[in-house]
């Protein structure tokens, strides 16, 4: 109120000369009384970051959550944040973390790829959250990339994705390329797979299905199949009429031997298994291998021309150990008691459990570094290990993903996944395929990132 | 405890299985052990071969009433004997599905038996055949009887398996028969081998001339189906924009209207209807979707649309806002995650001839744009509300000076085209999925063609769906769905750079108003 002005709004506009020298009086003592207040106010606003400084050890952890939950992404990455929170709240329940207890940052970038890279930005620059869960499309986490690598934040993120990318600051707990399509390509081709000879490559026209699908072929000549078994196609997102494709794949499937590998993402999925059951194809004749359908996307489809499909993962919420017994039960109770929607018919599939172990991981290696600092925490997260809800997993200890089991599941009619191979053990990710980039490996200890093999 | 209660239940339930049947009764007794409980003993051998022999005596002497007694082997085995098990329990069960009375399960275990490649079932698929009533069961039949042929040794039978396929134009025998004139090349062709691979090259020439006929029909009936999508999708549209010049952007969210108001159906169903009456609910859902629809489109008009009529950039901004409303409140309300089962009667298709499947809730699509068509054509031409119709869209000053009471026309055309595309909405279950989003896909498809077919013209609307959709059925196997699409785009705007008005300009004096 000191600086409210004595007259009204008008007369600060000089209208005729014979005002103009009261103006200038009155400007200059108004600008030294602002200069004054803005001293004075510097010096409590430094007093106070001094208090709040000293008080900082008591003060909650920031915790970013930048996953979309509105727009077309809200269908799959919801259940991410809302397994974050419960995984926030189980450590907050144990005393928190470092005698301190952790608060979540929820951001919404509706999944507008370049929301993502802003809301990365106000979460890292000005909330100063000490690490961020988040990102799903390959898109957004491109997007995000560079925020995280100017600002040195620390991103965990989440989902199979088509590697080829090694980064300081994320650490990828889904499954690279090796640990997901390859195994699963190979489990086709083996005899307990089927033996399947001829591969039909079905991908949405986006960065993940041609980057796996290249190395998939890579892959595949490499294994003697011929060129002329292999076909490869694209469609538009959102497609939805898969009558040629599905023509394609039957004429392509005679005489048996055939199977389809399918990076098909969201809504397009529903046309295509329908018209694949609608043209008389069956699993038997033509098992479609999904690399993008899940628990949580099979919740919403008609699971009736689904059943007998095939789909490869590193976890199924079926997977028989006393621990995931427990994660899925805490699930369902934590979405029914904070009313969220479907309450206990919720599910959990791979990426939800990817997004929940991804969180004690940090933890752990806080408690390790004893400190939340980005470089500290980097450090004590190589090699971690964690009993997750599908088994243990490790953290490499240069490269900055996931060692998981690889599991290949069949679709039931009650859109759950039993498990039809498991792989011996955990595999080792590769970044950096062997077979389209076999001179390239990743390592943050003993190079910078993305090197040379000698 | 309970384990060993379990594992002595287990036991005698097998023991009961197997002493009840006559042919199995030796492999209880002690002594001489039958052939059958020596394979079966054989299974458990590291030895490959000793393995195969086994598989194959208990594939020709066994039969599905052992079934039991293999799942309990397979409860306690490790991997390499479930994978030895397993084709064992296959050829029984599928030589079980053969007298299934479910004529799918017949087929799909006759094919099967054609693809594992054992001789044994030879006899069993042509016994059946022998049986078999309906036609494309046996075809499936003799087709894998066949096939199982073409791989024997001997190659009288072999030459005589390949004419059979030819004249059944097995388009599965086609890589078996490739191989087996690439063989007799490769070897220079021994005198026994000639007349088998003439036989198998006039046998791959008949079935390939027929392929082709086969696309070409398939060919035909997609891009007839696509058509039939794309018209049923801009029925309405050609009515609001066509006839009344609003540009609705929100038309996408009334078929997602519709196609709202068939899950709900669906649900309602699922709570208060008996579970046999279930698959009516499908039936009973298109009146629904069709007056949700419509009643969403009259409250549109009356408080957003009659007063901007005369300004189209306004109505296409007012009309978008309102899309996006209505995509987030079917977010909100709905959730990501709903799906329309489509009734039993819908799924599967009809097999016309070898090769060529129909699938049922294609021809539904088809014969429905078929009947809204000639439900609008009555509508419009031979009803007084069309004469009104057409008479406001052609003079409203002079329709009102007749005593025509245009606010009211206005309304009931605009809720009657809404309607139809309540209609598109739940027709649009049938193929693809039920999101918020729904809309969106479709919107600029169903401008497309109204614009294409030229504004204000109904027959327009019908040869512009027919022309796109067929010319993007034509040149998407070669072309693959992405480029297809983009030269479908280019196509329409060249067409449209040098017809502005479309395929069926109006002309004469209405034209200028």
């Amino acid at each position: 109120m000191i600086f409210q002005k004595p007259h009204g709004a008008d007369d600060s506009i000089p209208t005729a000369t014979n005002e103009a020298p009261s103006s200038r009086r009155d400007f200059l003592w108004q600008s030294s009384r602002t200069a004054v207040g803005i001293g004075v106010a510097a010096l409590l606003g430094n007093l106070g970051r001094w208090a709040l400084s000293y008080g900082a050890d008591k003060e909650p952890i920031k915790i970013g959550v930048l996953h979309s939950l509105s727009g077309t992404m809200a269908i799959s990455e919801v259940s991410l944040k809302d397994v974050v929170s419960m995984a926030v709240e189980e450590i907050n329940a144990k005393g928190g973390l470092l005698g301190r207890s952790l608060k979540l940052v929820i951001v919404d970038p509706a999944s507008n790829w370049d929301l993502f890279a802003e809301k990365a930005k106000q979460l890292l620059v000005q909330d100063k959250v000490a690490v961020v869960f988040g990102c799903w499309t390959s898109v957004s986490r491109k997007s995000v990339l560079p925020v995280f690598e100017k600002n040195n934040g620390l991103l965990f993120y989440p989902v199979q994705y088509e590697g080829e990318e090694c980064s300081r600051n994320v650490f990828y707990t889904g499954a690279a390329v090796n640990q997901q399509a390859v195994p699963a390509v190979e489990y086709l081709m083996s005899k307990e797979g089927g033996g399947h000879k001829k591969f039909y490559l079905l991908g949405t026209d986006y960065v993940y299905p041609r980057t796996t699908n290249k190395i998939l072929r890579a892959m595949l000549l490499a294994k003697k199949v011929p060129a002329g078994n292999i076909m490869e196609e694209y469609t538009p997102f959102h497609h939805q009429d898969y009558q040629t494709i599905v023509g394609k794949i039957k004429k392509f499937s005679a005489g048996g031997g055939a199977c389809v590998i399918s990076t098909i993402n969201g809504d397009s999925n529903v046309p295509f298994y329908k018209e694949f059951a609608n043209q008389g194809l069956r699993a038997e004749d033509a098992p479609i291998m999904a690399f993008s359908v899940a628990e949580d996307e099979l919740r919403g489809m008609d699971k009736t021309a689904l059943v007998g499909h095939l789909a490869a993962w590193n976890y199924y919420q079926s997977v028989d150990t006393p621990q995931n017994k427990q994660f899925v039960a805490n699930f369902k109770a934590y979405c029914k008691k904070n009313n969220l929607p479907d309450g206990d018919k919720r599910v959990t599939d791979d990426p939800i459990e990817a997004a929940y172990f991804g969180v004690h991981v940090w933890k752990q290696a806080v408690e390790k570094a004893e400190s939340t600092e980005v470089d500290a925490v980097r450090n004590a997260v190589y090699g971690q290990k964690f009993l997750a809800p599908g088994g243990d997993i490790m953290m490499d200890d240069v490269n900055h993903h996931t060692h998981k089991p690889v599991l290949i599941g069949e679709i039931l009619k009650d859109g759950q996944i039993k498990v039809v191979w498991k792989s011996k053990g955990l595999v080792k990710p590769e970044p950096w395929s062997e077979y389209t980039n076999p001179e390239k490996g990743c390592d943050w200890v003993k190079h910078q990132g993305t090197y040379k093999k000698a | 405890m309970r384990r060993v209660v379990w594992i002595a239940l287990v036991w005698w339930s097998v023991a009961w299985v197997v002493t009840d049947v006559p042919a199995a009764e030796a492999l209880t007794g002690a002594s001489p052990p039958s052939p059958l409980e020596q394979a079966l003993q054989a299974l458990y051998s590291d030895e490959e071969a000793t393995r195969e022999q086994a598989v194959r005596v208990l594939i020709e002497q066994g039969d599905a009433t052992l079934l039991p007694r293999l799942d309990e082997l397979r409860a306690h085995a490790d991997r390499s004997l479930r994978m030895a098990i397993k084709p064992v329990a296959d050829a029984w069960r599928h030589r079980d599905d053969l007298a299934s009375p479910d004529a799918d399960i017949r087929r799909s275990a006759a094919t099967d038996l054609g693809t594992s490649g054992r001789a044994v079932a030879i006899p069993w698929l042509e016994a059946a055949a022998g049986f078999e009533s309906h036609h494309w069961v046996r075809y499936a039949m003799d087709e894998s009887a066949q096939l199982l042929k073409l791989a024997s040794d001997d190659p009288a039978i072999k030459a005589q398996a390949a004419t059979k396929l030819g004249e059944l134009r097995s388009q599965n025998a086609v890589p078996a028969l490739k191989a087996l004139v690439q063989a007799a090349e490769e070897s220079g062709g021994t005198e026994q081998q000639k007349p088998l691979a003439r036989a198998a090259t006039a046998a791959i020439d008949r079935i390939e001339t027929w392929n082709v006929w086969s696309t070409a029909i398939e060919t035909v009936f997609r891009g007839i189906s696509l058509s039939s999508i794309l018209l049923i999708m801009s029925v309405g549209l050609a009515i609001v924009f066509g006839l009344m010049g609003v540009i609705n952007m929100a038309h996408g969210e009334l078929m997602m209207i519709g196609a709202y108001a068939t899950f709900v159906m669906q649900e309602c169903f699922k709570l208060y209807v008996p579970s046999s009456w279930f698959d009516s609910y499908y039936l009973a859902a298109l009146p629904a979707s069709f007056l949700a629809a419509a009643v969403f489109g009259l409250i549109l008009e009356a408080t957003v649309i009659r007063f901007l009529y005369g300004r189209p950039l306004e109505t296409m901004l007012a009309t978008w806002g309102v899309s996006l409303i209505l995509i987030q409140a079917a977010r909100i309300y709905f959730g990501d995650l709903t799906a329309v089962t489509a009734p039993a009667w819908l799924n599967g298709g009809a097999q016309v001839m070898v090769g060529v499947f129909l699938p049922f809730n294609r021809l539904f699509i088809i014969g429905l744009s078929i009947l809204c068509v000639m439900g609008i054509y009555a509508l419009l031409f031979r009803s007084s509300l069309g004469l009104r119709v057409r008479a406001v869209t052609q003079n409203r000053n002079m329709s009102a000076c007749l005593g025509i009471p245009t606010r009211k026309v206005d309304a009931y055309t605009f809720a009657f085209g809404s309607g139809l595309a309540g209609i598109a909405g739940w027709a649009l279950t049938l193929v693809g999925n039920v999101e918020p989003g729904l809309g969106q896909n479709y919107i600029v498809d169903s401008f497309m063609v109204v614009v294409t077919g030229g504004v204000g013209k109904l027959a327009g609307t019908i040869i512009a769906s027919l022309g796109i959709g067929g010319l993007n059925k034509l040149m998407e196997p070669s072309l693959g769905a992405v480029y297809g699409k983009v030269l479908i785009l280019v196509l329409v705007i060249l067409f449209l750079q040098r017809r502005p008005s479309g395929l069926f300009a109006v002309k004469g004096r209405q034209a200028e108003g």
